[in-house]
Parts: structure tokens; C-alpha cells; sequence
């Protein structure tokens, strides 16, 4: 049976990628303990910094604001337990540079702030909803960080038609979509319902990819009835990125340097739904994430609910340490993820996964001359020529990267996969938009 | 963590393949052809192949060596040049014909360029074609094949299209034809280059590299596709004077050219539209010199000329940008910030 | 015979009047003086006179437009050239070439981390602030060398760019492209340096580095007119005359070896790829003249 697709992509039948999932697609999620001190970053989600409102010394509960919204496009941040604040100050963020951060002592109690309330149903209106879910902190949860309530205020000259909930997790190794819609797939589906009511859309697809076949089964059984279609997408990597999702379920391209929502179209993460299910049914504010920890350096692979600030030693040591010399650590998805200085830096809203590998599990070498083999070309899914615009950027000729639509690649790395020349093609993409930027800002 | 740790951009996995194991599977594609060459044409074969891969390392090893640059010869290339052109040489070429041939290949088809990736035309093809100019007896000196002889006493003769060519010109019609020619040309007991005689032999090798998806099939097909229709335009109007499309399939350098040549990455669009040009012009102008031209064969030329217009057509056979098309963009007329390619 | 003979030259006959008739009317005007600035100039296009190529400064400078001392890479003889050509009076200036203030190569310096990825200096810089432990230290992944039209500056083989000084014509590229600024331009007679370009205090500095600069100051302690302190980093105050002298008293005192003379056969190691010479440039002013004038 032919699911939905699009053009380009690596299949997943790739013998390196089939099997990643395989050590925690069955493991049901486990709470990570709490540990003693939570390092809780302002920079977290796209767009301005939080601005932190407490100071050293208060005491703080679970849910309780400690930093407020920066600007629009911005959110406000909350203690994930209860305990008192021990500093205010620059700490390691997994970015590898020291950013401002709220430390707070856990007092193991883990006490749930009272004010917290229910927005009761006859109060839903696309405001209320929207005002609750920024209240709440939620940023999108598939890890690009956005703000959802930002989402949910389209332009009046754009009307949105449909919601698009991503399940796909295209990534190797994630699995934290996935046993989320096993586990918790009511909440899913009511924070599915709740996202429909505040942007009073009609068409609400799901998308999953086909190699989830129980979460699939599960969601369809949940929305019989509520007029939600869950679809059946190909097992491609980047199948849950936003335009090559659009293109799978609906057929259409999103424009250049345009959103979804200029094609009547909102996209939202199934754990974003169900952190918002929470929100408005518990009024509880984002405090937590489902994180698989994996990779061939760990001794046990699990998925870990986890809170936000807990420091990644800290799922390293409840997965029973690493196993052997550890050579990467990857915060992320091992295709767009950010390699790691340390264990310190603390689990954020971005966190999918954490990733450790041995010397020899990532194949490595020194990059050689492009043999101009094409295969970047094919595999780009957004029809791109990478090898050709990485040529540009390393003669500093930006303005022709430019004209080759290097501000449109999405970094998803398909092409440094293939590439047989082990050319650094991602890097010097961005090498290449971060001279565009610097040009532009000089002029 | 004892020791220190890796950092690099994403994306951090990699599926492994590198230049040195594609050029390894051509290689493994070329055996069949080496080994059928070697069967009907003996040890002067087996000569060539030697003379012409030593040459090419030979000559690799030294421009690293002047150039100041580190030794090259483990991405396997420098041994495919020598492999392919050693079956574009006749079995009765001479040892300081393939040293001569591997320098001119090595040196200025590849190396002058910058080496691998750098040079815009086909390194064997180029020597091949400087060898034919310089050396034209030597190069068409044909034998017949003998098979399982040591090839010592050969008999020389001339290729089944320098057959079709001389009488052409002389009569203006095809020669009488043999009616077991086509099955012999087919398996490779025909008088030719090394690398031309054995159809068999070179689909063997070239179904292997699209298996292993080293080549795709766009350029094998188009090129050959290109060569049935016109020359069978060319036949259906006057089967007399012109020879059927299977015969053109099967004699010359074509399938060599198509799956081996051809379809040289470093030389050829990266697009898959610009691929398909590329193969019909291939196509086109091979079948023009074979029937129009002063030589009997034009599959060097052919690749050699579609080479140099490989950066023309891949700047116009760019994809269209993902967003960029209007009618998949949108259902309405205008769409503000929309721009073609 | 006779035919092809007369044939051939009528053709070149009316092929020269052609030729010849077309050269005087398409002619461009330029004006002479262009031309021979250009001449001089030293053909690298090199933008260190903040113009695109040597033609482009030669045209604005016989139109009057820019000031005849901008091309640092020819120095004073240009100038002096361009003096004479245009017919000005010629102005003095200090020659500059660049020097990397940084010894901390892969056997002095710690690495945070180990570093895959493209050969650049911005990009590595990117992840993580740099693999160097020390935060203003020379990467050594060449973008230096990759910008310098001169070949004037190369990686050692231990992974430190270093500036060779008879090459280097100060037009301060590489200055604009290090993203650790470890690269600045010191007058051309000023041989003696420190080189070091970290800001941290000394026990930082000792935790990523053995020949790094920790501020003790003894160095301006001993001669005091020639090194200056600023924020635990010293360096040579370039502005007095006579520092080989003064300077040099120092080198000795430095607990780190910071400070190096540059004429006693610095660096150590030899350059990745030796330089081939450079041709000589026709002047236009030669010396008999020079010697009259």
C-alpha cells in the first residue's frame, strides 16, 4: 500500500537507521528522578529571552512563574518543582556557551502551586484558549521551540483551513512521539480537540509515520467520532519537517521564505497537544518533556519524562551510565542535534533525546574533493543544490549561494549523509547564510 | 568522560559510503569486460590492462609528488582511469603507447585540473583521443580475436563499424552481412578495442553499477535510447546505406561508453534532468559521426564534446526550488513573495 | 601560385586597413597616466586599498578620487611612484605587517574539545565558542591563509598560523577574518612581540595554556617605556623607536616565555609549504633617477 510521501529524503530502510529505534520503541516511559538542583535557561524557545522575576533566595512551587514573557513572540517560563531559588546567573546551556539561568534547590517535595485552575469548557473561546496555552509557556514541542500561542494568532488575511498534527518523529533513535500517543493518546486527542476550538478550523489530519503501526492503531481508534483523519505517512527522513509535511498530506508547497500558515495551514506537535490538554484541563504550565535516551554508548535505553532543568548526567546515571569511552553526546536528533561539551547543561523544551556514542559508531573522515556524484541533489527535499552552493560559500561568493536559495535549506542534513566525499555540506550551508546575514547587516 | 570529546555541526550520522567503495564497484563492474578481453585476445591483453593501470598510478603518484600534496592513489580513481583506458586501446598496443596514454590521462586529463572533481573532461576519453590523433596506425590496428589463444600470432583485420564505414564510402551501401554476426558481436568474437568487443560482458558489469546504485539510469538510457530512435529513423528510410539500431548497440565503444563513460560523475551534470540532456546529445552526436563522419566510431568524441557542455546544462536543468512552484504553491492567482527560478 | 599569392595578400592588405582603421576609431580613452599606475601596482587585487582590483585603485587615483598612499601591499616605493607620475608631493608613513599574537599550538595549548568538521576558523568557532580551551588563542584552521593573496601566512604543523614577515604586505585581510582578532598589524621594524592575546587572569590562563600571558608584569616592570599592561595581558607599546634595544631586556625576565624576538629564527617549526619568490616589478622611477632627483 502506497502511504503519503514527497521527493528526496532518505528511506528508512537505510540498514544504519532502521534499527535505532528498535532498543526503545517498546519501553514504556519512566519518570526520571528529580535531582537536587534544577538549572532552568531563559533561552529556551525561539524568539526574545524570558526575563527572570525571582531573585536569589525565594521560595518557589511547582508551576509558579519565575520568568515572564520577553516580548510577543516570546513565553514565560515556570519552576518544574517546588524549592527555593539559589542563584540567578550564567550557567552552561546546551548551546556549549553560558547563558542566564534560574537555579532552584528542590526541596523534594515537589508541592504543585494552588493557584493553579482548570479553564472550564464554557469559557473556551479562541482568546481564552490562547491566552491560557501563553500562560502556560508552551512552545512547540518537536523542537524548534515556538511559541504555540503565536500559532494560534494567525493574520486576518490569512484564514487557516487546517490543522496538521506531526507524529512523525523521522528522526533515528527518537521515540518519544511515539510512546507518547501509545501511553497517553486521550490527552493527545483532547489537546487535538482543544487546538481545533481555538483556531475554529474544519480539516484536522494527523499524520505517523508508517513504522508505528500500535500508535497509529491507537489514535484511530480515539478519534472515531471527533472528525479527525489520521493519515499514514511513508517512513522517510525529514518527513515531519513542516513544508515536506505539508507536501506529503496536502499536496501543496509552502512558498519560499513563507509559513505554513500563508497556505491556510497550522502545524503543531502531538506532545505540544498534549502539553496543552494539560494546561487547559489542569492549568498546569510546561514543566516537562518525554526524552529518549539512547545511542550504542548507553548501558540501558529508555524514554525518560523528565523534567525541564534536570542536568543530562542526570539520565545518564538513572539509565545505568555509559557504556565504554564515550566519544559524542548529542542533545537532539542525531541528524539535527547539537553535539555536547558535557553532561552539565540541563534538559530544555528542545531536548528530544540525548544521544551517547563510542569512537567508532559514527563513521568519520577527513572531507575529500566533491566528485560531483549528484546524490545531494536527489536526496534534498526541498530540490536544492548543495554541492554547488557549498562551492560558492568557500570562494566567499555569497551572493551566488544566495541566488542558489541557500536561505531556504532547512539544515536537515540528507545531503551530508550521502555524501561520499564526507563533505561538511550542512556546516558550510550555514557558513554560507551566516555571511548572506553579515553582508546584509554591514549594508 | 576520561578523554575528549567530539564536537561537529549536525547532522552527525553518515551513511557510511565513500568515494573510494563506489570507485571500487566500478572496478568490480569492469572484471567481466577485462576478463572476456583477456579470453578472446590473450596476453597482449592482459598486457595492456597492466601497462595502462601501472601508467595511470604510476603518473598520479608523481603529480602528488610535485604538486606537494598527499598521495591520492587509495580513492581508487587513478586505477579506474587506467582500467577504462585500457579498453579503449587495441590489444596490439604497445607498451610506450599505454605509458604515453596513462601520462596524457593522469596528468592532463585529471591532474592540471586540480585532481579528482576538478577536471571537465573525461581523463581516459582525452587520452584516448590525443592517442588516436598522434598515433593513428597504432590505433587502429585491429586483430582478430582468437578465443582462449595466447594471442601472439594475430591476425589483423578491421572492426565490423570500420567495415561498415569503408564501404560506405567506397559503394555507398552496407557491406553484404554475415547472419551470425549479431550473436558474435553480442558475447564479444569481433575484432575492436579491449573494452568494445563484448556486449555481454559490459551489460553484465553495467546492470551491477545500477544495482549498487553507483550510476542511475538516466544517462545509460538516454544515451542508448537516443542512439535506437535516430538511427533507426536513419535505417527505416533507407536500409541499404544505414545499419540497424541492434547493430549500433553492439559494435563500438557505445555500451562501454553508455555504462562506463558516460556516466563519469565528475564530468556530468548533477542534475537528473540535466543527465537525460546529456545522454541524448551523447546519443545524437555519436550517431552522426558513425553514419556522417570521417571516423567509423564517435563515442569519444561524443562524451568529450557533451562534457564541455556539462556546466551549461547544469545551469539550466536546475530543479525547481521547493515553494517556488506557482501551482503547487497555491490555489490563488497571486501569491506575494513568489519568484521563478 | 602567382593567384594565391596576390590573393591571400589582398586579403591581409584590406585586413590590416580594416584593422587599423578600426583601432583609432573604437580607441578608448585612457588616460596615460592610468596605464602607467597601473603598471606599478602590484597586480594582486589583493583590496587592501579598499578597492576591488589594482585597475579600479589606478583609475581612481589618475581621476583624482583617492589618495595616492592607500596600496600598503606595494609600500613606499609605490607611493613614491605614484608621487612621481601624478606629480605630488609624497607623504611618509610607517609600513605595517601583521603578526599573530598567539604561541599556543597543539603542544602548548588544551583543546575543549576535539574538532570535526569544515577546515574554517569562523565555522569552528560556531560550536561551542572554538575547540581552544582558550578563548582569544589562534584556531588554526587556516582562514587566514585562505584570504591572504600574498601566500604570506601558513599553518605550522602544529596547528598555528604564522605571519611570514619578508611576504606580508599589510592589507590587513587576515586581521578582518580571524574571529579571535588573535592577528593585528605592528609596524614593519618592530621584531620583538608578546605573544599572547587572552585578557583572563593568570591562574585561568595557566589552566589552558604554558606559554600564555598571565599578567605578572615583570616584563614592564624591567623596561617600563616599552611594555604596557592592560587587563592581565601585556604587549610592546609599538610607538617608540629603538624598542629592539629596549625590549629585548625582557625576554629573559617573561616566567612564560610570552615575548619573542623575531629576528632570532622564530618559528621554530618550518612552514607547512615553502613560498616561491616573489617576481620583481618594474619600477617606474629607477634609482639613477631617484639618485638625481
Amino acid at each position: 500500500m502506497t502511504y503519503k510521501s514527497f521527493t528526496g529524503g532518505i528511506p528508512l530502510v537505510d540498514s544504519k537507521l532502521v534499527d535505532s529505534k528498535l532498543a526503545t520503541r517498546g519501553a514504556a516511559v519512566e519518570p526520571c528522578p528529580i535531582p537536587d538542583q534544577l538549572i532552568i535557561p531563559m533561552s529556551q524557545h525561539i524568539g526574545v529571552p524570558a526575563q527572570p522575576i525571582v531573585t536569589v533566595g525565594d521560595l518557589v512551587l511547582k508551576g509558579q512563574t519565575i520568568a515572564q514573557a520577553g516580548a510577543f513572540i516570546s513565553v514565560p517560563i515556570h519552576a518544574t518543582t517546588s524549592g527555593r531559588v539559589i542563584a540567578v546567573e550564567p550557567r552552561l546551556h546546551s548551546l556549549g556557551k553560558d547563558l542566564l539561568a534560574v537555579v532552584i534547590e528542590a526541596d523534594g517535595e515537589d508541592r504543585w502551586d494552588p493557584d493553579l485552575t482548570e479553564l472550564k469548557s464554557a469559557q473556551w473561546t479562541p482568546d481564552t484558549l490562547r491566552q491560557r496555552i501563553r500562560e502556560a509557556g508552551i512552545v512547540g514541542m518537536g523542537g524548534a521551540c515556538f511559541p504555540t500561542h503565536v500559532k494560534l494568532a494567525p493574520a486576518d488575511n490569512k484564514p487557516i483551513e487546517t490543522l496538521l498534527i506531526n507524529g512523525s518523529e523521522c528522526e533515528p533513535f527518537l521515540t518519544a512521539d511515539h510512546r507518547l500517543m501509545l501511553e497517553q493518546a486521550e490527552k493527545v486527542v483532547d489537546g487535538i480537540d482543544i487546538l481545533r476550538q481555538a483556531l475554529a478550523v474544519k480539516q484536522v489530519i494527523v499524520g505517523i509515520e508508517a513504522n508505528k503501526k500500535d500508535a497509529i492503531a491507537r489514535m484511530k481508534q480515539l478519534v472515531v467520532g471527533r472528525d479527525i483523519a489520521v493519515k499514514i505517512l511513508a517512513v522517510k527522513y525529514p518527513q515531519g519537517a513542516e513544508q515536506v509535511l505539508v507536501d506529503a498530506l496536502l499536496e501543496r508547497q509552502v512558498p519560499s521564505g513563507g509559513l505554513p500558515m500563508d497556505l491556510g495551514v497550522v502545524i503543531h506537535n502531538v506532545a505540544t497537544a498534549a502539553a496543552v490538554s494539560d494546561a487547559v484541563r489542569f492549568g498546569h504550565p510546561l514543566i516537562e518533556r518525554v526524552v529518549t535516551v539512547s545511542g550504542p554508548g548507553i548501558t540501558t535505553a529508555k524514554n525518560l519524562l523528565v523534567r525541564i532543568g534536570t542536568p543530562m548526567q542526570k539520565l545518564v546515571d538513572f539509565c545505568d551510565g555509559p557504556r565504554g569511552e564515550i566519544s559524542k553526546i548529542i542533545m537532539g536528533g542525531v541528524m539535527t542535534g547539537q553535539s555536547q561539551i558535557s553532561l552539565e547543561a540541563p534538559v530544555i523544551y528542545g531536548t528530544l533525546a540525548l544521544l551517547l556514542f563510542g569512537a567508532n559508531d559514527l563513521p568519520q573522515q577527513d572531507a575529500g574533493p566533491c566528485i560531483r556524484c549528484g546524490r545531494c541533489v536527489a536526496v534534498c527535499p526541498l530540490h536544492l543544490l548543495p554541492a554547488t552552493i557549498a562551492d560558492y560559500a568557500m570562494l566567499g561568493r555569497f551572493d551566488m549561494a544566495q541566488a542558489y536559495h541557500v536561505m531556504d535549506c532547512m539544515e536537515c542534513g540528507c545531503c551530508t549523509y550521502l555524501c561520499p566525499a564526507f563533505r561538511p555540506l550542512v556546516q558550510t550551508l550555514r557558513y554560507a547564510k551566516a555571511g548572506i546575514l553579515a553582508q546584509q547587516g554591514r549594508s | 568522560m576520561g578523554h575528549q570529546l567530539t564536537m561537529s555541526s549536525s547532522p552527525h550520522l553518515h551513511g557510511g559510503d565513500t568515494t573510494a567503495r563506489i570507485m571500487r564497484r566500478v572496478i568490480i563492474a569492469l572484471l567481466p569486460a577485462c576478463g572476456v578481453s583477456i579470453y578472446y585476445f590473450g596476453l597482449p591483453a592482459l598486457l595492456v590492462l597492466v601497462w595502462c593501470t601501472l601508467g595511470c598510478l604510476a603518473s598520479e603518484a608523481l603529480c602528488c609528488y610535485l604538486s606537494k600534496r598527499p598521495l591520492t592513489l587509495a580513492d581508487n580513481s587513478a586505477a579506474i582511469t587506467g582500467l577504462l583506458l585500457a579498453l579503449n586501446l587495441p590489444p596490439s598496443a604497445p607498451w610506450w603507447l599505454c605509458g604515453f596514454g596513462a601520462i596524457i590521462a593522469i596528468g592532463i586529463g585529471k591532474q592540471v585540473f586540480g585532481g579528482l572533481g576538478h577536471n571537465p573532461f573525461n581523463p581516459a576519453l582525452v587520452a584516448r583521443v590525443v592517442l588516436l590523433i598522434s598515433f593513428p596506425v597504432q590505433m587502429t590496428n585491429w586483430t582478430t580475436p582468437t578465443p582462449l589463444g595466447r594471442g601472439i600470432d594475430a591476425v589483423t583485420t578491421a572492426t565490423p563499424l570500420g567495415e561498415m564505414k569503408t564501404a560506405i564510402m567506397l559503394t555507398g551501401y552496407l557491406p553484404t552481412p554475415s547472419h551470425d554476426g549479431l550473436t558474435n558481436y553480442f558475447v564479444g568474437n569481433m575484432a575492436g578495442s579491449l573494452g568494445e568487443v563484448s556486449a555481454l560482458a559490459l551489460l553484465i558489469g553495467g546492470v551491477y553499477l545500477l544495482l549498487k546504485k553507483v550510476i542511475t539510469w538516466e544517462i545509460p538510457v538516454s544515451y542508448l535510447a537516443t542512439v535506437v530512435i535516430f538511427s533507426g529513423v536513419m535505417w527505416l528510410s533507407d536500409s541499404q546505406s544505414y545499419p540497424d539500431p541492434l547493430f549500433h548497440l553492439v559494435t563500438g565503444g557505445l555500451l562501454l561508453g553508455a555504462f562506463f563513460m558516460a556516466t563519469d560523475m565528475v564530468t556530468t551534470p548533477i542534475t537528473r534532468k540535466g543527465m537525460i540532456i546529456f545522454g541524448s546529445g551523447c546519443g545524437l552526436i555519436t550517431v552522426v559521426i558513425r553514419l556522417f563522419g570521417g571516423y567509423p566510431e564517435g563515442v569519444s568524441f561524443a562524451i568529450l564534446l557533451m562534457n564541455a557542455a556539462t556546466p551549461l546544462i547544469d545551469r539550466y536543468s536546475r530543479p525547481k526550488v521547493f515553494g517556488y512552484d506557482r501551482h503547487k504553491v497555491s490555489h490563488k492567482e497571486k501569491m506575494a513573495g513568489g519568484r521563478e527560478l | 601560385m602567382l593567384t594565391a599569392v596576390l590573393g591571400l595578400g589582398q586579403i591581409g592588405l584590406v585586413a590590416a586597413i580594416a584593422l587599423g582603421w578600426a583601432a583609432k576609431k573604437f580607441a578608448v580613452d585612457v588616460d596615460e597616466r592610468e596605464t602607467k599606475i597601473r603598471a606599478i601596482l602590484p597586480g594582486a587585487n589583493c583590496g587592501g586599498c579598499g578597492f576591488p582590483s589594482c585597475s579600479s585603485y589606478a583609475s581612481a587615483v589618475s581621476a583624482g578620487t583617492a589618495p595616492i598612499n592607500l596600496c600598503r601591499s606595494g609600500g613606499s616605493a609605490v607611493v613614491e611612484n605614484i608621487a612621481h607620475i601624478m606629480r605630488m608631493k609624497v607623504e611618509t608613513s610607517t609600513a605595517q605587517i601583521a603578526v599573530v599574537l598567539c604561541q599556543g599550538d597543539d603542544r602548548k595549548a588544551t583543546l575543549k574539545y576535539h574538532y570535526l568538521g569544515l577546515h574554517d576558523c569562523n565555522a569552528a568557532n560556531q560550536i561551542a565558542g572554538g575547540p581552544k580551551l582558550c578563548p582569544s588563542g589562534c584556531l588554526g584552521l587556516g582562514s587566514c591563509v585562505a584570504v591572504c593573496a600574498f601566500s604570506a601566512i601558513a599553518i605550522t604543523a602544529h596547528g598555528l598560523a604564522v605571519v611570514n614577515r619578508e611576504r606580508c604586505t599589510g592589507c590587513g585581510k587576515c586581521v578582518a577574518i580571524c574571529p579571535r582578532h588573535v592577528i593585528r598589524l605592528a609596524p614593519a621594524t618592530a621584531t620583538i612581540h608578546v605573544l599572547c592575546n587572552s585578557h583572563d587572569k593568570g591562574g585561568v590562563v595557566r589552566t589552558y595554556c604554558k606559554v600564555g600571558c598571565i599578567g605578572c608584569g615583570l616584563c614592564r616592570k624591567a623596561v617600563p617605556s616599552a611594555y604596557v599592561l592592560d587587563r592581565f595581558l601585556a604587549h610592546i607599546d609599538y610607538s617608540h623607536a629603538a624598542l629592539a634595544v629596549l625590549a629585548a631586556d625582557a625576554i629573559a625576565i617573561c616566567p612564560n616565555q610570552c615575548i619573542v624576538d623575531f629576528t632570532k629564527n622564530y618559528p621554530d617549526d618550518r612552514l607547512l609549504h615553502p613560498l616561491p619568490a616573489i617576481p620583481d616589478r618594474p619600477a617606474l622611477v629607477t634609482d639613477d633617477e631617484k639618485a638625481q632627483r
